[in-house]
């Protein structure tokens, strides 16, 4: 498979959220606006990335029975080194992140793709493929928050566009189920008529 | 490719996975303590100067007041003459989903001269709104003794966040907790003549409240 190949099936065939269905704690949890979840994306992406790498060197190394909490202990060391550089150097943005830092830990598709992808593959190959399905990650959460917040506060990106407030449940956690089941039905109607 | 699990193997592993991310851990916190201390001091500083007046040109050591067996702390704010332009409390109040921690500053005249949300875990959406101007404004200039620091629903005249009642209240709550420690601390001696006018003008509302 192409390196170009192994990014773009993260973003559509692939695609964690809408295809995968994984993730979806952080992804009901966090999509209130688009801004917040394109933000939650953009995290995890960066430790997806990292985390592959770093996995996919290591893991020719270590027994096969203690591969799962080796990942984690990885994974955690990342997230928290994010974390603390986050809160020293860009100490707005980690305002804005700050929850939803540590939720990455947690977040299945990591160690998803540590366990599917990283564990058998190269370095770089493992980048490439983090970065795909960071993207598509991002790009999901970011098409569910913008759907959220557009019906539940009336605004796009924070920018107001209607007077007054929209539909609230769409803001809460009743209202995330519903826009994500919507877009997955969306998602594989398209993509089904594609393939 | 896999490695075969041997007893020794395995716990050989785990620990240098363990004692280089510990290790790394160490390293980066040690790094970034400074900065992070620094990035929070700098926060807070920026925040007692967005509540108290513009004319605030120095900010005293933080101190401490005790009250009804609570600890608060706040800060009086100084002109370039070195007269006390007004002082900043950290109050807070139970929200909807947790404590709202809301820094005060309160002029020389007993009346609020901004508030900001230092933390707050309310709903997105809805009662985290209270951390938006178009919410906290209303409270830029609000004296006491003028108006109510209560939601419309509970005959005050604050206007609540829509749907957020709970988190509403708690503002005005918190506010009226404020005014409470500003009396306190105007009654020790470092605040002077103006402020103690606050006190006496902060227990005529108090009484007002209790009436209606």
């Amino acid at each position: 498979m192409g390196k170009l190949q192994l990014i773009t099936k993260g973003l559509v065939k692939e695609n964690p959220t809408f295809v995968l269905l994984l993730g979806m704690c952080p992804t009901l949890a966090t999509t209130t606006s688009a801004i917040n979840g394109m933000s939650m994306g953009l995290a995890t992406l960066f430790v997806l990335v990292l985390s592959n790498m770093a996995i996919s060197l290591i893991a020719p190394y270590i027994p096969d029975k203690v591969r799962i909490p080796s990942y984690i202990v990885v994974i955690a060391t990342f997230v928290t080194l994010l974390q603390f550089i986050m809160q020293a150097y860009v100490p707005d943005i980690y305002e804005t992140l700050g929850l939803f830092i540590p939720l990455i830990v947690v977040n299945c598709i990591v160690l998803g793709r540590a366990e599917a992808f990283a564990n058998k593959n190269t370095v770089i190959d493992s980048a490439c493929d983090g970065l795909g399905i960071g993207l598509g990650f991002t790009m999901s959460l970011t098409i569910l928050g913008l759907v959220r917040e557009i019906l539940g506060s009336g605004s796009a990106f924070g920018f107001k566009f209607i007077e007054g407030d929209g539909i609230l449940a769409f803001v809460l956690a009743p209202g995330a189920f519903l826009a994500l089941a919507y877009l997955i039905v969306i998602f594989r109607k398209i993509t089904s008529k594609k393939a | 490719m896999a490695v075969e699990s041997t007893f020794k193997n395995m716990t050989v592993c785990l620990l240098a996975i363990c004692l280089v991310c510990s290790a790394l851990l160490a390293g980066v916190y040690a790094l970034t303590a400074e900065p992070i201390a620094a990035a929070s001091a700098a926060k807070n500083q920026a925040a007692i100067m967005e509540v108290l007046p513009e004319n605030t040109a120095s900010v005293e050591e933080e101190r401490t007041i005790e009250m009804d067996g609570q600890t608060y702390a706040y800060n009086l704010g100084y002109d370039e003459k070195g007269e006390v332009t007004g002082c900043s409390i950290n109050v807070s109040a139970l929200g909807f989903g947790g404590p709202i921690v809301i820094k005060v500053g309160i002029d020389r005249n007993g009346n609020i001269c901004n508030t900001k949300v230092l933390s707050q875990s309310e709903t997105p959406g809805l009662g985290a709104k209270c951390v938006e101007p178009s919410f906290s404004d209303q409270f830029k200039g609000f004296n006491p003794n003028e108006k109510k620091l209560a939601v419309r629903k509970d005959g005050g005249d604050v206007d609540a966040i829509t749907a957020s009642t709970i988190t509403s209240r708690a503002y005005a709550n918190a506010l009226v907790l404020a005014f409470k420690v500003h009396a306190a601390i105007a009654g020790t001696p470092m605040l002077i003549d103006a402020a103690s006018g606050a006190t006496e003008n902060w227990e005529a509302t108090e009484n007002n409240n209790v009436e209606e």
